[in-house]
């Protein structure tokens, strides 16, 4: 492989962030990445052949002109190394990918290539929270909640007001908030729980079921209405089965008629690229700028393991709320990260 | 080249004149045919397609020099006797059966007996020796019996080298089952050369000669009388040189098809379509594949277009003389991009007709677009209302200049409007 093509190939290590568009599955992304990917490299010139020697019959010397034909060696490039006979350097480029989007969904995706793609498994298990706008329909039920489905039923909505719906939303919430304190076992009647959930640092520990952190009403336009959630731990056809029964507690039938991931952890859907930006130029750059965030999970997985070895629940909770402190968007997420790095600085030494 | 120690030796003497030089270096080769494959045949991976080497050519006269090899050949027997002289192929592939494996490996096994336990008779390097002797030594070959690739062999076949120079990606060729192997066999003089002089001959352009025969080297095998006949036949059709050569060009496997078979094709367009001959032929010109694959997957997209559509049949006429690809299109994605744009966009089937290039382009470049125009509230498709947007500059656009002349907003805007979706 030619020097230019190793150099390039180096500076290809890290995650960034894609947007899927909807109606494509997550593998043609990344196969698509991985061919521009793979396109830039060989294009790269190829290293020098090897120079072997051979024996040709040819006329010897300039002096003698008669048609004396001698075997005399000379170095000739060797065809073995020609690239039409060795093939393209790369013939494949690891793209490793974060959590999956099914194909009905669009929204964030993250890839990682060459080292980062070991973080890719610390950044899903490391309980991120993640963004989504849901998009639904009052009126109709189908059988896989999409508004593309087969229609089960067709109801009137006249009766809901955005009001109602709130209702809904906010005792699905507590019912959510519940879960959480259950999955994060932790006794609320201690003062440190109390302070945990106060800042809503309360985290699950191991498996749990698909748990909401945040839900509101976005827009409210019937039979169209717009929500928006932060999630823990979700499938997409959990999220469009989460729009069924909203419909359902409100005595109609709704449909989902979009899923749109806008964050998945620390990567927001700003610097996400879209299908014109998926070159190696561009992609190079969204690796520098999420730098920071990849170092910060790499550091947060690493201190995650010594303190599994520590064996305290309370630490633990403080290494795996740093990752979530940074991913909620709220007011109070500065005073939270500076609270973060003195209780982690503390509790390293 | 590989040169043992005593060839050089006996180079250097001179003894031996130029004409026999030749002779000793091919014998070389075949000598270390001879002796290497049989004692290292191996079998055959099973996935990967594997290059064969084995000993063939002992029984061959060489022209120019007559009478030394005729006492080399008698050491291995050799069934092939189609086998045709050769001056610098020392390469050949063959599945052999096992009984040619098993003799070939009884008769060079008992000449490596024969070195092995006369080691005392066996002269020093520096003893001089004369011409018969020198003539009949035998050195292992460094080529590879079994190989997954062609690059052991390409310097050393004259076939393979010249096609590289051609512009062959021979490691296209080699990943497909049984044609490295296949080339490999072939003789440049008496197959390769005379093919390539007739596609020349057709008025193929020698750049595209190279990726015609990545696509499809099978046309090295194919015999000349055939090759010819379907060239007379697509004359006799009409067809004028240039376009002949043309269709050839884009459709590598059309010349492989008989004769029969073409014209089955033709008849087929020409009646379904309702077309005059002249038409057919501009279609075929433009698209040769069509010739080339099954008639199945185009006759249901003509009945899609017919029934599921609902496009007359004047309208399909059109279509598919504007765009032939329509014929050999995904079912699947035609039936995706047409419910969007009729459904949808609100497109009815006279103007799509009109513009048949939207049934070609990609449905999410189409879906992205027409959404964007529609939050500009500028998406008017009436070609009798103002700022009217006709599809082909809605599909064929590159971005920059459909966001400034058509949807008249920065790229940056379109960017951003893509990430709501």
């Amino acid at each position: 492989m030619s020097i230019q093509a190793v150099r390039l190939f180096r500076k290809l290590d890290g995650l960034f962030a894609v947007y899927k568009p909807q109606g494509v599955h997550w593998k043609l992304v990344r196969d698509t990445v991985e061919s521009h990917l793979l396109k830039e490299l060989n294009s790269c010139p190829p290293p020098p052949p090897r120079l072997t020697v051979q024996f040709q019959l040819l006329s010897s010397g300039e002096n003698r002109s008669s048609t004396d034909l001698t075997l005399s060696p000379s170095m000739v490039p060797s065809l073995a190394d020609h690239p039409q006979v060795t093939g393209p350097q790369f013939h494949k480029v690891h793209v490793g990918i974060g959590q999956r989007l099914d194909a009905f969904s669009s929204g964030v995706l993250v890839l990682g290539l060459g080292k980062a793609n070991g973080l890719l498994e610390h950044l899903c298990k490391a309980h991120v929270t993640r963004d989504y706008t849901l998009e639904g329909e009052f009126g109709k039920a189908t059988d896989n909640f999409c508004h593309t489905g087969r229609v089960i039923e067709k109801t009137t909505y006249d009766h809901v007001t955005q009001d109602k719906l709130e209702r809904v939303l906010a005792m699905i919430q507590g019912t959510n908030q519940k879960a959480l304190i259950m999955y994060s076992q932790v006794d609320l009647q201690t003062q440190e729980a109390y302070e945990l959930a106060l800042k809503g640092l309360l985290y699950p520990h191991g498996k749990s079921p698909p748990i909401l952190t945040g839900l509101r009403c976005i827009h409210f336009n019937p039979p169209h209405f717009t929500l928006e959630v932060q999630c823990l731990n979700e499938t997409q056809k959990y999220l469009r089965k989460l729009i069924h029964e909203v419909g359902l507690e409100l005595r109609t039938s709704a449909v989902c008629s979009g899923v749109r991931r806008t964050r998945d952890g620390p990567f927001t859907v700003e610097n996400a690229l879209t299908r014109q930006q998926w070159t190696t130029d561009n992609i190079i750059q969204a690796i520098a700028n999420f730098r920071s965030t990849t170092r910060k999970i790499r550091k947060s997985g690493i201190y995650r393991q010594t303190a599994a070895q520590s064996n305290t629940s309370i630490q633990e909770q403080k290494s795996k709320g740093h990752d979530d402190a940074q991913n909620f968007s709220c007011d109070t997420m500065v005073d939270r990260e500076s609270d973060e790095t003195r209780d982690e600085e503390r509790t390293k030494f | 080249m590989h040169l043992c120690q005593r060839c050089v030796f006996v180079f250097r003497c001179g003894r031996i004149s130029a004409a026999v030089q030749q002779s000793t270096r091919i014998l070389h080769q075949r000598s270390h045919d001879t002796r290497s494959t049989a004692a290292m045949l191996q079998p055959s991976h099973k996935q990967l397609p594997v290059h064969n080497l084995s000993q063939k050519y002992n029984r061959e006269t060489w022209r120019p020099c007559g009478m030394h090899l005729r006492a080399l050949s008698s050491s291995v027997q050799n069934n092939s006797s189609h086998l045709t002289q050769k001056k610098d192929e020392n390469h050949c592939v063959t599945y052999d059966s096992s009984d040619l494996h098993q003799e070939s490996s009884q008769a060079s096994l008992s000449n490596t007996h024969n070195i092995g336990l006369d080691a005392g008779v066996r002269p020093s390097p520096f003893q001089e020796i004369c011409e018969e002797e020198a003539v009949r030594i035998q050195v292992p070959s460094a080529l590879p019996p079994v190989s997954f690739t062609l690059r052991p062999y390409v310097d050393k076949s004259e076939t393979l080298s010249k096609l590289v120079q051609l512009g062959v990606e021979l490691w296209k060729l080699e990943q497909r089952p049984n044609v490295g192997s296949m080339l490999v066999k072939l003789d440049f003089h008496a197959d390769v050369a005379p093919r390539l002089l007739f596609l020349k001959d057709l008025g193929v352009e020698e750049p595209k000669l190279g990726s015609l025969l990545t696509k499809n080297p099978f046309i090295l095998t194919e015999s000349l009388e055939n090759l010819e006949a379907r060239v007379a036949y697509l004359r006799s059709k009409k067809f004028s040189a240039q376009s002949v050569a043309a269709m050839v060009s884009k459709a590598p496997y059309l010349l492989n098809f008989s004769v029969k078979r073409l014209d089955n094709r033709l008849g087929f367009f020409q009646q379904q379509l309702g077309l005059s001959s002249e038409k057919t032929q501009n279609l075929v010109i433009r698209l040769p594949k069509l010739l080339c694959g099954s008639l199945e997957p185009v006759k249901e997209n003509l009945k899609v277009c017919e029934l599921e559509f609902g496009f007359r049949e004047n309208e399909i006429r059109h279509i598919v003389t504007t765009v032939p690809k329509v014929l050999l299109a995904n079912k699947r994605k035609l039936t995706e991009i047409f419910d969007f744009v009729h459904n949808t966009m609100g497109i009815p089937h006279s103007l799509i007709a009109k513009f048949p290039q939207v049934l070609n382009a990609k449905f999410l470049r189409i879906r992205e677009r027409h959404l964007f125009l529609e939050y500009l509230s500028r998406a008017q498709y009436q070609p009798s209302q103002p700022s009217y947007i006709s599809l082909d500059r809605l599909v064929f656009l590159p971005d920059e200049i459909f966001c400034s002349d058509v949807a008249l907003a920065s790229l940056e805007d379109f960017e951003q409007f893509q990430k709501t979706l």
